[in-house]
């Protein structure tokens, strides 16, 4: 049991989340709860239009309603004389980057996209008055299937990107591919569609922005998931103001799953008319703006082939993916189906040949960006779909041919044929550990049996990687990242030997205010709730680059675990001093500083930072106070792996899917809590679930969004899940101080594979290979029919 | 989410409630408020005032005498799926109330909002259909009783006038050998019903078929009764194999397609769900 008082074994221990008593209760102030002297509200006119030519725009009615106090156009921002524009953050060779301003400025390109805005005195005016702003609307075709849009004769979404294409990326040697498949004995084939899904954080965007004009400063209280971020961007390339001037904070933010990452035109619209107006703007989005606004995931159209031996023995395998970009590039765009995508394309499999091509495709859609897993789940579903397609025609179980085609144990480090270089895991041992759990032989039996009695029951595994902690900064440098992937810490030991812990991430549902205490609990030995952990301001803490991508514990934890460090060195040094002993015959010991043998006469760490503080008595040459600071960049991704089961039964009347059972092994590396590692991988199950058979995000060809309201976009509910079963194996990450890999991803990375494959065994009477997603009822009835 | 403006009158009576229609044609009026305070929000609907009849008592309180089962317009799913006259009168009802929304929905949402909205995917028409409910209607002309069959003219429109108000439902108890079931098939989203299929029979000592309605939901643009299939199992021993070919050439007509699901796969899903509606009727007969 972990001892709460001194730390020992806080690290591991499945303590309650800190921050739910506030967050149950609703005590939590998000940012639409904060209210500032003098507030007005902003809201924004979007196209009813996927594709149209703005003649022109009529506000007057607007303007004269009582309580609006102003009405703005992309004219307006023009005229004021800042960029205004929303950048990509990602260059990949040869990208189109076609201009996105903060509101539309002749062309509109999606159903919403950003008209014009109204900033008024309270909401319902606010609103009221954007049914007086008359646009005169030239319609256009619009396309939202990014294959289509590629077609010759298609409608352009910028003119400067000839058949939509905005990028043409390619990985691995197509020519040893090709080669490779002209000596295969099988092939599996599939088309696939990765349906396109709407990302449905429980708090919609908002901002609320105060911009001082006497002194130039603007503070953005904002949901992000990385502020600094925000406050980069909105600096450099939206408003123009100096970086040290603006102010981003993080309130209370309810979920983001990606959609929190990037930076939209919204809130640097709140805090443009905070300075034109001269008073704090808030703008909250409504539940229609975030389906129409927050950029979207997934949306791809995929060909993907797997070549084996007469033996099973996979050797070669190539994807051509066409994926869509909506109607301009979002912040982190491009790297999702590249180097999130296509690097991933080795899977747990010791695969010779590798090819994977894919077209970036501009469609007049709401622009498609990270959502948890971003790009991973896209190629874990190519990857272990194609490998059950591959058991099928080859007629050699699912469970044995992933076994046979595993990167073995002891073939550590394994570079891969698409750039990554996995640096440990044991793919074998999660299998092993899974089928036994969900009683694989057994299972084969009671099918077999059901089957005769005209029941249909499936199981579906996926055993896969991911790359997360994305690192090192040179690396995703290299690879078109305008930005670093290190991350900061200070730990702060305070003059009574409480403690703060500042980091760079930025937790929005996480857990990092217990998680990182544990970290400082057991690095300091002090006790638990005796630390605090601050994150999201960035007037407060050192830059970082935020929370997404599983990278909080992996780069943001070992920030932490680094500076604690130092805090120990430095705790050791004055410790020494005041014992009057050498520091290398220190023991540190659950908070205390003793000479070897002599553990009765100790100095703790809230005595020596008493001692640090007062400064009467220190070390010659060491300064005051007792903190550290550090930013620690990652020597390598880490590589989350593990086996997933899915266990279904399909009604043979409606063709409706239960699933009856899902079963995760992951392996994650050391584990900080494990009750908040469940949580992560339920809720990435859940999302996964969700993708496989529910979610869906529907264009119809005139590219209108007809899934927009949650009567029509299914989030899965409660009620639809089974009781997951849960399991781990630890396979400690070689290169950080924690040995921790990601797990906010994993479960969405991994499920969408297992249910499908689980609902294709079931329907194998039927001779059925693939079903794309969601898999519906309907779907379902029509493939047995 | 936030609504245009409107005006909000809160009658205490029928007759004020009638008069303040009458007076007012672009008002609505507002029960529990659960299908029309969200297309509000959304803009969709901007009535000019809403009338809240959620006050007048003579809209309250489930009843039972002479052989019917009386439920004030106003009472909510919650009361109607707990309530033990309905489980006893009209179980059919009970059971498809309790299948509405979820907990905070059914403890808002009324039985008169519901059949005055008309919702075809929602659940109470077709049970009131194959209840063979009386719907009582108060108007500024006075008052008129309209059967369930009469009531549902369209998608979301009935045969209430502008300035009418739906008071009352009235539902012929059931009586013995009689035996009912909701069996619903819901959207993943909205949990409205893909289908839903509303079903009772009556046996003899005997056990031969009597009587029998089935009834859908979601199916068209109204809840529809598939009067044929079930009256072609009276004198049935009402077996499985009867029922299947009951359902066997039952066509549903003016099926409903969209995004969610084709007319096709509706078709096939009442016919599912219908079989699944009559089996357990008949069980509980």
């Amino acid at each position: 049991m972990a001892d709460e008082s001194n730390g020992a074994g806080v690290f591991g221990s499945s303590i309650r989340r800190r921050e739910d008593p506030e967050l149950i209760t609703g005590q939590a102030k998000y940012t639409d709860d904060l209210q500032l002297s003098g507030m007005v509200y902003c809201t924004v006119l979007r196209s009813d239009y996927a594709h149209a030519k703005i003649n022109g725009i009529d506000a007057s009615e607007a303007e004269a309603l009582d309580g609006v106090i102003a009405v703005y156009t992309a004219k307006d921002i023009e005229a004021s004389g800042v960029p205004g524009g929303i950048p990509v953050g990602w260059l990949l060779p040869d990208m189109k980057i076609p201009e996105h301003y903060m509101l539309a400025k002749d062309t509109t390109r999606y159903v919403g996209d950003g008209v014009a805005i109204v900033v008024a005195e309270d909401q319902y005016t606010a609103h009221d008055a954007l049914d007086l702003i008359y646009v005169d609307y030239d319609p256009r075709d619009g396309v939202a299937d990014p294959k289509k849009a590629t077609e010759d004769g298609a409608p352009l979404v910028h003119d400067e990107a000839p058949n939509n294409i905005a990028f043409d990326w390619e990985i691995g040697d197509k020519e040893q591919t090709d080669a490779a498949f002209a000596n295969a004995a099988h092939v599996a084939s599939l088309d696939i569609v990765n349906n396109r899904l709407i990302p449905n954080a429980m708090e919609p965007r908002a901002a609320l922005a105060d911009y001082n004009s006497i002194t130039g400063e603007l503070t953005l209280y904002m949901t992000t998931q990385n502020p600094h971020i925000h406050r980069l961007l909105i600096s450099l390339a939206s408003l123009g103001l100096p970086e040290h001037k603006i102010r981003v904070i993080a309130p209370e933010v309810g979920g983001g799953f990606g959609s929190k990452i990037h930076h939209y035109a919204d809130e640097a619209i709140a805090a443009w008319a905070s300075m034109q107006v001269g008073r704090p703007v808030k703008w909250t989005a409504t539940r229609t703006e975030t389906y129409l606004t927050d950029a979207h995931g997934r949306d791809h159209v995929t060909h993907g082939e797997l070549a084996m031996d007469a033996d099973g023995r996979f050797i070669g395998l190539r994807v051509d993916t066409y994926a869509a970009m909506g109607a301009y590039l979002s912040t982190f765009a491009p790297a999702v189906p590249t180097y999130l995508y296509g690097t991933l394309m080795s899977g747990e499999y010791d695969l010779p040949a590798i090819h994977c091509h894919v077209y970036g495709v501009f469609t007049h859609t709401v622009p498609v960006d990270a959502y948890r897993g971003a790009g991973r789940p896209e190629a874990t579903f190519v990857v272990e779909r194609l490998v059950d397609e591959a058991a099928r025609v080859s007629g050699i179980d699912p469970a044995e041919i992933r076994r046979r085609n595993f990167v073995s144990p002891d073939a550590f480090p394994y570079q891969t044929q698409v750039a990554l270089e996995y640096d440990s895991g044991n793919y074998e041992g999660a299998l092993d550990k899974a089928l036994e759990a969900i009683g694989y032989d057994d299972f084969r039996k009671e099918q077999a049996a059901a089957r005769d009695e005209g029941r249909y029951l499936g199981i579906g595994l996926s055993t896969y990687i991911e790359a997360c902690g994305l690192a090192p900064s040179a690396v995703v440098g290299s690879l078109g990242a305008q930005a670093g992937q290190w991350e900061s810490a200070v730990v702060r030991v305070h003059a009574t030997g409480k403690v703060t812990v500042y980091s760079g991430c930025s937790g929005h549902g996480q857990g990092h205010e217990t998680t990182y205490a544990q970290i400082v609990a057991s690095a300091l030995g002090v006790p638990y709730d005796d630390i605090d952990v601050i994150e999201g301001d960035s007037g407060v803490m050192p830059h970082g680059w935020g929370t997404y991508g599983s990278r909080s514990a992996a780069t943001g934890g070992s920030a932490i675990a680094s500076a604690a460090e130092k805090v120990v060195d430095k705790a050791r040094t004055i410790a020494a001093h005041l014992l009057e002993a050498a520091e290398e015959d220190l023991e540190f010991e659950d908070g205390n500083f003793f000479v070897k043998g002599s553990p009765d006469q100790a100095q703790s760490l809230p005595d020596v930072a008493l001692q640090a503080y007062l400064a009467h008595n220190l070390p010659k040459g060491i300064e005051p106070a007792l903190e550290a600071t550090s930013f620690y960049d990652p020597a390598n991704f880490v590589f989350p792996f593990g086996t997933h089961i899915a266990v279904v039964e399909v009604c043979a009347t409606t063709g409706q899917v239960d699933l009856k059972r899902y079963l995760a092994v992951d392996d994650v590396g050391n584990v900080i809590n494990p009750m908040i590692v469940d949580g992560q991988v339920h809720g990435g199950i859940a999302q996964g679930v969700g993708q496989s058979l529910y979610e869906t995000a529907v264009y119809d060809d005139g590219a209108n969004l007809l899934s927009g309201t949650m009567l029509d976009y299914a989030v899965p509910k409660a009620h639809f899940l089974p009781s997951f079963e849960t399991d781990r194996t630890v396979t400690p990450c070689p290169h950080n101080p924690l040995g921790v890999k990601g797990v906010g991803e994993a479960g969405t990375i991994a499920s969408p594979a297992a249910v499908v494959n689980a609902v294709v065994d079931a329907l194998s009477p039927f001779g059925v290979n693939h079903i794309d997603m969601p898999v519906t009822s309907e779907k379902v009835w029509n493939a047995m029919n | 989410m936030y609504p245009s403006k409107f005006d909000y009158h809160r009658p205490s009576s029928v007759q004020e409630a009638v008069q303040i229609l009458a007076d007012n044609p672009d008002a609505k009026v507002l029960a529990g408020g659960h299908s029309l305070i969200p297309v509000m929000k959304l803009r969709l609907a901007a009535p000019a005032a809403l009338v809240d009849i959620g006050r007048i008592d003579a809209l309250q309180g489930i009843s039972r005498s002479n052989g019917s089962l009386r439920i004030g317009a106003c009472v909510t799913y919650n009361e109607i799926a707990n309530s033990a006259d309905v489980q006893a009168a009209a179980p059919l009802l009970a059971e498809a109330a309790g299948q509405i929304g979820d907990r905070q929905v059914r403890y808002r949402g009324t039985i008169g909002g519901n059949l005055s909205h008309a919702d075809p995917a929602s659940d109470l028409p077709a049970a009131a259909l194959a209840l063979g409910a009386t719907l009582h209607v108060a108007g500024s002309g006075g008052s008129r009783s309209v059967s369930a069959s009469d009531f549902f003219v369209d998608l979301m429109m009935t045969a209430l006038q502008a300035d009418e108000i739906l008071t009352e439902v009235e539902i012929p108890a059931a009586g013995a050998g009689t035996g009912s079931a909701y069996v619903k098939f819901e959207h993943p989203a909205s949990g409205y019903a893909l289908c839903g299929a509303a079903a009772v029979v009556t046996r003899d000592a005997g056990g031969s078929c009597t009587g029998a309605s089935l009834c859908f939901n979601g199916v068209s643009a109204t809840a529809v009764s598939a009067a044929d299939a079930a009256s072609s199992l009276v004198g049935s021993d009402l077996s499985d194999g009867a029922i299947d070919s009951a359902l066997s050439g039952m066509s549903i007509p003016d099926a409903t397609g969209d995004m969610f699901a084709s007319a096709g796969y509706r078709q096939e899903l009442a016919r599912a769900l219908g079989a699944q509606a009559l089996r357990t009727a008949r069980d509980r007969a």
